[in-house]
C-alpha cells in the first residue's frame, strides 16, 4: 500500500470548509486502519471477485490491432458488474462507510457510471444512497438515472451552473458539509481534498496491477504505451500506477478536446496547461479565467465534461512521467464506430477518446495497452442522435 | 481591526454580495447597512463555485458574475464603503491564489479592507495567505465550526486575527427557522480558545435569533442570506438592518 499523500508535488491539499476538516481526518484514520486490517482486504477482494467479476479480462484486439498497425491489448473494465471501472472504488468506499458506521452515502456522477456503481454498492451493503447529477446529464444519460432509481438510490438533478459534473460535485460537497456526521461521501474520481485522491487511486490501482501481470504472462514483456481517458482521471491513475516505476513504458492520458482546443469549448486542463487552481478541495490543473473563476467545460462525453483534474495527474505531467493529449467530440464518435464495427465492443464515449488516440495518431509503439474503462450502452441515444440515425 | 459594537451587546455585521445586483447598487446596499446601524460589513466577492453557500448567496453570486462583477470591481465597492465602516472581504481561495496571496493582500489594503475571510482555506492551507495578510496589515479571519474539536479550535484561535468567525450550524449558509441546538456551545468553546472577539454566523435570520446569539456571548452577529434575499426582493435594507441592530441594543 502506498502512502496517503496530501500533496503530489505542489498539487492536492484540503481546500474545504472547516466543517469538513475533522471528517477528512476521520476518513484518513479509518482508511489507514482498514488497509492494515486483513479482514477489510479479504472482504473487498471477495466482492471484487464474486460480485464485480474480477480479475477483468485482458483482451488482444486483433482487428483493431491490424487497423492501428501494432499489437493492442484492452483491459476490459467494461466487463465488470455495472459496466465500468467505477465499481472498484464504490465497493471499497462502501465497505469503508460501513466500518465508519455511516448509514448514508452520497455520490456525484457525470456519465452515471459512478452513480450506478455507488447505488449498486449501497444496495448490496444496505446503505442509503443519494446521487447528485447535473440536470443536463440526467437527460443525456437517462438509462443510468433509471438504473440508479431501480437500485433504490435517490437521484437529485442539480440545476446550478451548467448542470453537469462540476455542479453535481459542488452540490454533493454542500450535502456533505450539512450531513457530515452520519454521511460518507463516495467521490468517484481521484479528485477532491486529501485523502480522497490517494484512497481512490489505491482502490483503482487493481486495474494496472492485474493488467501488468496478465500482459507479462501473455507476452513476456511490458507495453510500450499505456493509454487511458481522463476526466477526473481515476481509470487512468488506476492503470498507470502499476507502470509508474517502469521507465520505458509511456503513460498517456487522453482528455476531451470537445469542439477543439482552440474553441475554448473542451475539457482538457492538463493538456492546455496554464496556472493551477483550486476546484472541489484540491489544487490541480483547472480551466479558469484570469481572475480565477472556474470556466465551463464541454465534452460530448459526460464523464469527461469537467474543468478540473486529479492532482496526481498534474504532478505526473509536470515531472514528465505521463503526457496528456486531447481528442475532439468528432474524433471520439468516429472511434466509437470503429471499435464497435471492428471488434464487436461498444465502448463508452469516454473510452472512445482513448481509442481515437491509440488507433489514429502515428507512433512507433509496437504494443499498446488501453484501458477500456466502460461500456457504451448508456451512450446509445446520444450517439444515434448525433450520427443522425 | 477592532470589533466595536458601538455600545450594543454585540456588533452587527451584515453580509452583502459585491456586484449584486450591480456594482453601483451594492455600494448603495453597503451604505444602507451603515445608515441602519451596522458596525462592520462583510463584502462577498462572487465565485463560480461557492462550496460553503446555500441557494440565496449562490444565486446572488451567479447574478453578480453575469452582470460583469470582477475582483477589482468589488474592491472598488470596498474602497467606497471603507470610509463609512470597517469592511471585511469574503472570497473563495482560488480568487486569492489566482492573483497570488501577496498581490491580493496588497490590493485589499489599497482598497481599505480591514480583513479577509476565505471559507475554503482551513488552517493547514492558510500559512502563505496569513503571512501576506499580516504583511499588508489586513486581518485574516479564520472560521471554526461545531465539528471543530477543542484542540484544533485552540490552534485556530491562536492564529486568529481580528475575530474568530464561528459557524453556528453543521451546514452551509442559508436562513433557518431556529438556531441549531449547539450554537451556544460552539460560541463558548471558541471564546475559551482565543483572545480575539468571537462572531457567530450562518443561519441567523431574525432579530430574535441575533439577540439569542448575543445572549450566548457572541461579540458579533453575522447575517448573510436574509440580507441578500432582501436585496434580491428590493426590500428596505436600512430598515431591516436597523431592526437587527435594535435587537442587539
Amino acid at each position: 500500500m502506498t502512502d496517503v499523500e496530501h500533496r503530489f508535488g505542489r498539487y492536492g491539499g484540503q481546500y474545504v470548509p472547516e466543517t469538513l476538516m475533522p471528517a477528512l481526518g476521520e476518513l484518513e484514520a479509518a482508511w489507514r486502519t482498514a488497509v492494515a486490517d486483513p479482514g477489510y482486504r479479504a472482504e473487498l477482494d471477495e466482492l471484487l471477485r464474486d460480485f464485480a467479476g474480477r480479475p477483468s479480462a485482458l483482451y488482444r484486439a486483433r482487428r483493431l490491432g491490424e487497423h492501428a498497425g501494432r499489437t493492442l491489448y484492452l483491459k476490459r473494465e467494461d466487463l465488470n458488474h455495472t459496466g465500468s471501472h467505477k465499481i472498484n472504488n464504490a465497493l471499497g468506499q462502501g465497505l469503508l462507510a460501513k466500518r465508519m458506521g455511516k448509514q448514508r452515502v452520497i455520490a456525484e456522477t457525470g456519465a452515471g457510471q459512478h452513480g450506478v456503481a455507488s447505488a449498486t454498492a449501497c444496495a448490496l451493503l444496505g446503505l442509503q444512497c443519494v446521487v447528485y447529477m447535473g440536470v443536463e446529464d440526467t437527460k443525456r444519460q437517462k438509462p443510468n438515472v433509471e438504473r440508479m432509481e431501480l437500485l433504490g438510490a435517490r437521484v437529485v438533478p442539480v440545476e446550478g451552473g451548467t448542470g453537469t459534473l462540476k455542479d453535481a460535485t459542488s452540490e454533493a460537497i454542500r450535502d456533505w458539509v450539512t450531513n457530515v456526521r452520519d454521511t460518507h461521501y463516495i467521490i468517484g474520481s481521484v479528485v477532491g481534498p486529501a485523502p480522497y485522491p490517494a484512497i481512490v487511486r489505491d482502490l483503482q490501482r487493481v486495474i494496472g496491477d492485474e493488467a501488468r501481470a496478465q500482459l507479462l504472462e501473455r507476452e513476456g514483456r511490458l507495453p510500450d504505451r499505456v493509454i487511458a481517458c481522463v476526466g477526473g482521471g481515476s481509470n487512468a491513475i488506476g492503470i498507470f500506477t502499476a507502470f509508474v516505476g517502469d521507465a520505458d513504458v509511456e503513460l498517456i492520458g487522453v482528455e476531451a478536446a470537445g469542439d477543439g482546443l482552440a474553441s475554448g469549448r473542451h475539457g482538457a486542463p492538463l493538456t492546455v496547461g496554464g496556472r493551477a487552481g483550486v476546484l472541489h478541495g484540491s489544487l490541480s490543473a483547472v480551466m479558469q479565467d484570469a481572475e480565477g473563476q472556474i470556466t465551463e467545460a464541454h465534452s460530448i462525453s459526460a464523464g469527461l465534461d469537467y474543468p478540473g483534474s486529479g492532482p496526481e495527474h498534474a504532478h505526473l505531467r509536470d515531472t514528465g512521467r505521463a503526457s496528456y493529449v486531447a481528442v475532439t467530440d468528432e474524433e471520439a464518435l468516429r472511434a466509437f464506430a470503429t471499435v464497435t464495427r471492428l471488434e464487436g465492443i461498444i465502448p463508452a464515449l469516454e473510452t472512445a477518446h482513448a481509442f481515437h488516440y491509440a488507433l489514429e495518431e502515428p507512433s512507433d509503439s509496437a504494443l499498446d495497452l488501453i484501458c477500456l474503462s466502460g461500456r457504451g450502452d448508456k451512450d446509445l441515444a446520444q450517439v444515434l442522435a448525433r450520427l443522425g440515425a | 481591526m477592532k470589533l466595536d459594537a458601538g455600545g450594543k451587546r454585540a456588533a452587527f455585521m451584515p453580509y452583502l454580495m459585491g456586484g449584486f445586483p450591480s456594482l453601483e447598487a451594492s455600494v448603495a446596499v453597503g451604505e444602507a447597512c451603515a445608515d441602519g446601524g451596522a458596525d462592520v460589513v462583510e463584502l462577498g466577492i462572487p465565485f463560480s463555485d461557492p462550496l460553503a453557500d446555500g441557494p440565496v448567496i449562490q444565486a446572488a453570486g451567479s447574478a453578480a458574475l453575469r452582470a460583469g462583477a470582477t475582483v477589482d470591481g468589488v474592491l472598488g465597492v470596498c474602497e467606497r464603503l471603507a470610509p463609512r465602516l470597517p469592511v471585511v472581504v469574503m472570497c473563495y481561495a482560488n480568487l486569492v491564489l489566482a492573483r497570488g496571496p501577496e498581490a491580493f493582500a496588497a490590493a485589499l489594503r489599497e482598497h481599505g479592507a480591514s480583513g479577509l475571510i476565505v471559507p475554503d482555506l482551513p488552517m493547514e492551507e492558510a500559512p502563505a495567505v496569513l503571512a501576506a495578510c499580516d504583511a499588508a496589515g489586513v486581518d485574516l479571519v479564520p472560521l471554526v465550526a461545531p465539528t471543530t474539536p477543542d484542540e484544533r479550535l485552540a490552534a485556530i484561535g491562536a492564529r486568529a486575527r481580528g475575530f474568530v468567525y464561528t459557524v453556528s450550524v453543521v451546514g452551509i449558509t442559508g436562513e433557518r427557522e431556529a438556531l441549531a441546538d449547539a450554537f451556544a456551545d460552539v460560541v463558548a468553546r471558541a471564546k475559551r480558545a482565543t483572545s480575539v472577539p468571537v462572531a457567530l454566523g450562518f443561519g441567523i435570520s431574525t432579530p430574535a435569533q441575533a439577540a439569542q446569539a448575543a445572549g450566548a456571548g457572541a461579540d458579533g452577529v453575522i447575517v448573510g442570506s436574509r440580507l441578500v434575499r432582501a436585496v434580491a426582493d428590493g426590500d428596505d435594507v436600512r430598515a431591516l438592518v436597523a431592526g437587527f441592530a435594535a435587537a442587539l441594543s
